[in-house]
């Protein structure tokens, strides 16, 4: 609120509020420093010219992922704040909030659509949404990512952000844990491959569950992964932490990540694993008779 | 009898100035023989009023003492369930790939008659058994000793027994280098593809991935004040408010009591303590765990495993939705 608005209706206001973003049109990148224009920073897939992947959310993720159009699926409704949960804020409050800053209902998007000709589920991980956090919506939403897989006998591929469990839910998003790793095993069962793709941050009961359930796990360059955040360990330790410490580029060598890929080779790189699992013949073959999705 | 060894804790203080006080007076008796005052009928009257401060403390205890009450450190440990419930107890230890990790304990056994595995988190009970068992904090060894010792209880269709003790576990460097958050994934993944009957109690502390990776069992039990939750009151404290003294309103806002927790359908049966508390009879409240473990097992007995795995599946996928509707 300000002068402005005090004093013009509420429609005027408006037009001014659309205007005064500024500070969206300039992106910081965290490794160089450097100033990128919002435009460039799209226009590379939100990576940065020094190699910085930012944090993406859903709409991207599924345009940088699929061939052409895909068509979203609805999460499923889940009980709403069952510990009538409070700390500064009510959590019904919190998830308001992050609901209008999102547009989506919860940290879980779910799309059907081609990647690389290959008819695929993808199941997308918001940050934006409450740290990314698994709770009773986000499991069911992963659960019904693995039925509708089951049911289009489609692969999975999930993308992982998230800092963990959601707090405001106490141990029924713990349960979640178990939970959709019932989904992967419907997905087993069935002979459908689970890719998962990690990407910044993925860390606890997240990580704990079917992040590191995958058939192949394919990380997304600098990526935080880990159980134990970083400040958690160095308050158990007492240690400052090694550089590069729980980073992408330490899982592959340390051997929990199969791949770490840069977002534009993506595609590419899950078309191809996706296509050989599943004996299919080529990709430059299949992309070029693919059909749109009938969205 | 008072025990002066006993450990109170601060809430607890009360009945400590009441059993002091009854000691000084037993004290009095014995040093005075016949010819001192008799101190009886008071001492007798002291200790009612112990005994009933006591039961009306324990009967309305708060999260955050139920919290002090799950971590005291004389509740029965895993290697007291052991002694009294499992005959032929023979440890296994390793993951065969690279260590043994002692926050875990497993092994075979007989319970009630019936061969089990068994596994289970064991905190330690002094510095140095602390110190060896982690705190009750496991590597990631310890839960792929665990999916060796679960893939034998399926080899051999051995029904398999978890006591769940931990604040969670282990954060260190060597552990996420090793695969922490994969071991717990495929611990609790083991869980659920068993094809023979598994049962849990949380006796003391049911800390997080750390737990569950025990626990996603048949059903799952917990003692009448031990917790279950996400993440340590004092972990969601300090990310919720920048404050670990917080601890208290976090436990109360993230209902981590076995009575919360069976309300929201999470658990299957609360297990009652004796008054006082589990460490204040340990027998007695081993028997009980043995009593309760023994009669959910009975009813997983003769299905087959895809029954088991289906009751196991469903069992899971109902949290959460029965409270959609109700």
């Amino acid at each position: 609120m300000n002068w402005l608005s005090r004093l013009t209706t509420p429609g005027v206001a408006r037009m001014f509020d659309k205007r005064d973003t500024p500070e969206n049109l300039w992106i910081k990148c965290p490794i160089s420093g450097e100033m990128v224009f919002h435009k460039d920073l799209e226009a590379g897939q939100h990576v940065t010219p020094a190699g910085h992947h930012m944090r993406i959310g859903p709409d991207a993720r599924f345009k940088y992922t699929f061939d052409k159009e895909w068509s979203e699926i609805a999460i499923p409704e889940v009980a709403k704040d069952p510990l009538k949960f409070k700390d500064d804020k009510p959590y019904p409050h919190r998830l308001a909030a992050a609901r209008k800053k999102t547009g989506r209902e919860d940290a879980m998007a779910i799309a059907v659509g081609q990647i690389q000709g290959v008819e695929t589920t993808v199941l997308v991980q918001d940050f934006a949404f409450m740290g990314g956090s698994l709770g009773m919506a986000a499991g069911e939403a992963f659960i019904k990512a693995c039925d509708e897989a089951v049911e289009r006998r489609t692969p999975l591929v999930v993308f992982t952000a998230a800092g963990g469990a959601r707090m405001q839910e106490g141990a029924l998003s713990l349960m979640q844990m178990p939970r959709t790793t019932l989904g992967i095993q419907s997905l087993r069962d069935h002979k459908l491959p689970y890719i998962v793709v990690l990407t910044d941050p993925t860390t606890g009961g997240v990580t704990a569950s079917y992040a590191m359930l995958g058939d192949v796990h394919i990380a997304e360059p600098g990526a935080l992964i880990g159980f134990a955040g970083p400040r958690v360990i160095e308050q158990t330790i007492r240690e400052k932490l090694p550089e590069g410490f729980q980073r992408s580029e330490y899982l592959l060598d340390k051997g929990m990540v199969d791949k770490v890929v840069h977002r534009k080779d993506l595609p590419k790189t899950l078309g191809n694993i996706l296509r050989v699992m599943l004996k299919r013949p080529k990709a430059n073959i299949a992309v070029k008779t693919a059909e749109p999705s009938e969205a | 009898m008072s025990d002066p060894t006993r450990t109170y804790l601060d809430f607890e203080r009360p009945i400590a100035e009441l059993d002091a006080k009854i000691e000084e007076l037993e004290g009095v008796m014995a040093r005075n023989g016949e010819d001192g005052p008799d101190l009886g009928d008071e001492i007798a009257k002291l200790r009612q009023k112990s005994s009933d401060q006591l039961q009306a403390l324990y009967a309305k205890l708060d999260p955050w003492r139920k919290t002090l009450v799950a971590r005291h450190p004389e509740r029965p440990h895993l290697k007291d369930y052991y002694k009294h419930l499992i005959e032929d107890f023979e440890e296994l230890c390793g993951d065969r790939r690279f260590s043994n990790d002692d926050a875990i304990i497993g092994g075979l056994g007989r319970f009630r008659g019936r061969s089990v595995v068994v596994l289970g988190h064991e905190k330690g009970h002094d510095v140095q058994t602390r110190i060896k068992h982690n705190f009750g904090m496991a590597r990631p060894e310890g839960y792929r000793k665990a999916i060796r010792l679960m893939d034998m209880a399926e080899q051999y269709d051995l029904p398999v027994l978890t006591f769940v003790d931990t604040s969670g576990a282990y954060p260190g460097i060597g552990a996420e280098e090793r695969g922490q958050s994969e071991a717990i994934a495929r611990s609790t993944e083991r869980c659920l593809t068993l094809g023979t009957p598994m049962i849990s109690v949380v006796t003391g502390e049911g800390g997080s991935g750390g737990a569950i990776a025990l626990a996603a069992a048949n059903a799952v039990l917990m003692l009448e004040h031990s917790i279950y939750s996400v993440i340590s009151p004092e972990g969601c404290a300090s990310i919720l408010w920048r404050d670990s003294a917080r601890a208290k309103d976090a436990a109360t806002a993230m209902k981590v009591s076995a009575q919360d927790l069976l309300q929201l359908k999470i658990i299957d049966a609360i297990i009652p303590e004796p008054v006082g508390g589990a460490h204040r009879n340990p027998q007695e409240a081993i028997r009980r765990v043995g009593d309760q473990m023994e009669q959910s097992l009975s009813q997983f007995e003769g299905l087959s495993p895809v029954q088991i795995r289906q009751r196991r599946r469903e069992r899971f996928l109902s949290i959460g939705r029965s409270l959609l509707n109700g």
